[in-house]
C-alpha cells in the first residue's frame, strides 16, 4: 500500500469514527449541565451544610423529622420542577425512551434503591460531592458502580440484547 | 431560608441534568455501553460538576459552619468496608440494567415519562428492602446475644 493509500485509509477511519459519534456525543452541554450541577452542590453545602446525594436525600424523606422532611421533599420538588421548566423553555432538547421493558425498570430501580443505601450513596453522593473532596471510599465506589454498570449494560445489550 | 436554598439547589441540579441530557437514560447507558457507539458525555457532565466542586468545596471547608447551620452534615467514614463495596456493585448492575440512577430519576418524573414513576418505585422499594434487611440482621444478633 503506498503512504498516500495508507493516509487516505487512516483518516477515513477517524472520520467514520467521529461521523458516528458526533450526533450521539454532546461535550459541551454536557460539561455546563455538569457545571450547573456543581452550582447546585456547591449551594446546598455552603448554605446548608449538606453533600447533596440524591439516594440518601430521597431516603431521608420518610424516617426523619418533620424539618428534615420538608427541605428534602423541596429539592426532590426542584429538581422535578427543574427538568419540566427546561422541558418547556426547550422542548425536544432531551428526548424521550419509550417502550423499555417495564421489568428492567422495576429490577432496576430495585438494585439501585438497595445499592445504594447498602454503599451509603449513588453517582451524585459518591460520584460528585465524595470526589470533590477526595473521599476515597467515594472514589472506590464510583469506580466499582461504572464497571459493574459497563459489564451489566454488555450483558443487557450485546448478550441477551434485550431493550433495543 | 434553608428551605428556599434546598429548592433553588433542585432545580438547579434539573436544570444540570437536563442541559447536559442525563435525564435521558439512552445517554447514560451509551456511556456504559463501551462495546457499542460508545457517547463520552457523561465523563464530560462529571468534569464539568467536579470542576465547579472541588473549588467550591476547598472554599466552603475552610468555614467553621455552613451559613444557615450550626455545622457540616458530612460523613466521617473512611473504611473501606464490605457493604460499601457489595452496596456499590449492586447500585451499578441497576444503573445499567435502567440507565436510571436516582438523581435522573427523580428529574425524569418532570418530563412526564412513565418510566420515571416506575423507576422511583423501584428504588423505594430497594430502601425498603434494605431497612428490613438491617432490621432482621440486627433482630438475629439480638437473639444471638441473648442466647450466649
Amino acid at each position: 500500500m503506498s503512504s498516500h493509500a495508507r493516509a487516505y485509509r487512516r483518516d477515513s477511519i477517524i472520520l467514520q469514527f467521529i461521523g458516528n459519534n458526533v450526533q450521539n456525543f454532546t461535550p459541551l452541554t454536557a460539561f455546563f449541565g455538569g457545571a450547573l450541577i456543581g452550582v447546585s452542590v456547591t449551594l446546598l453545602l455552603w448554605f446548608n451544610g449538606r453533600l447533596a446525594g440524591v439516594s440518601g436525600i430521597m431516603n431521608g424523606v420518610f424516617n426523619s423529622p418533620r424539618d428534615e422532611m420538608i427541605w428534602r421533599l423541596l429539592f426532590l420538588g426542584g429538581l422535578i420542577i427543574g427538568a419540566f421548566l427546561f422541558n418547556r423553555l426547550h422542548p425536544g432538547f432531551v428526548s424521550l425512551r419509550q417502550g423499555y421493558p417495564w421489568y428492567l425498570l422495576l429490577v432496576g430501580g430495585f438494585l439501585v434503591g438497595f445499592g445504594t443505601r447498602m454503599g451509603g450513596g449513588c453517582t451524585s453522593g459518591h460520584g460528585i460531592c465524595g470526589i470533590a473532596r477526595f473521599s476515597q471510599r467515594s472514589i472506590v465506589a464510583t469506580l466499582l458502580f461504572m464497571s459493574t454498570g459497563i459489564a451489566t449494560v454488555f450483558m443487557v445489550r450485546h448478550l441477551l440484547e434485550l431493550g433495543q | 431560608m434553608k428551605y428556599l436554598v434546598a429548592l433553588t439547589s433542585g432545580v438547579l441540579f434539573g436544570f444540570g441534568l437536563s442541559l447536559s441530557r442525563m435525564v435521558d437514560p439512552e445517554k447514560v447507558l451509551g456511556f456504559l455501553d463501551i462495546a457499542g457507539d460508545w457517547d463520552p458525555s457523561l465523563a464530560f457532565v462529571m468534569m464539568g460538576a467536579l470542576t465547579v466542586a472541588i473549588l467550591s468545596f476547598r472554599i466552603i471547608f475552610q468555614r467553621s459552619r455552613p451559613v444557615l447551620e450550626s455545622g457540616f452534615h458530612v460523613s466521617r467514614r473512611t473504611q473501606i468496608d464490605k457493604p460499601l463495596l457489595i452496596g456499590a456493585a449492586i447500585f451499578g448492575i441497576g444503573w445499567g440494567l435502567s440507565g436510571y440512577c436516582p438523581g435522573p430519576a427523580v428529574a425524569a418524573i418532570g418530563l412526564q415519562t412513565f418510566e420515571a414513576v416506575l423507576m422511583v418505585m423501584g428504588i423505594y422499594s430497594g430502601f425498603f428492602a434494605h431497612k428490613l434487611l438491617l432490621k432482621t440482621a440486627s433482630g438475629e444478633g439480638h437473639q444471638r446475644k441473648k442466647s450466649t
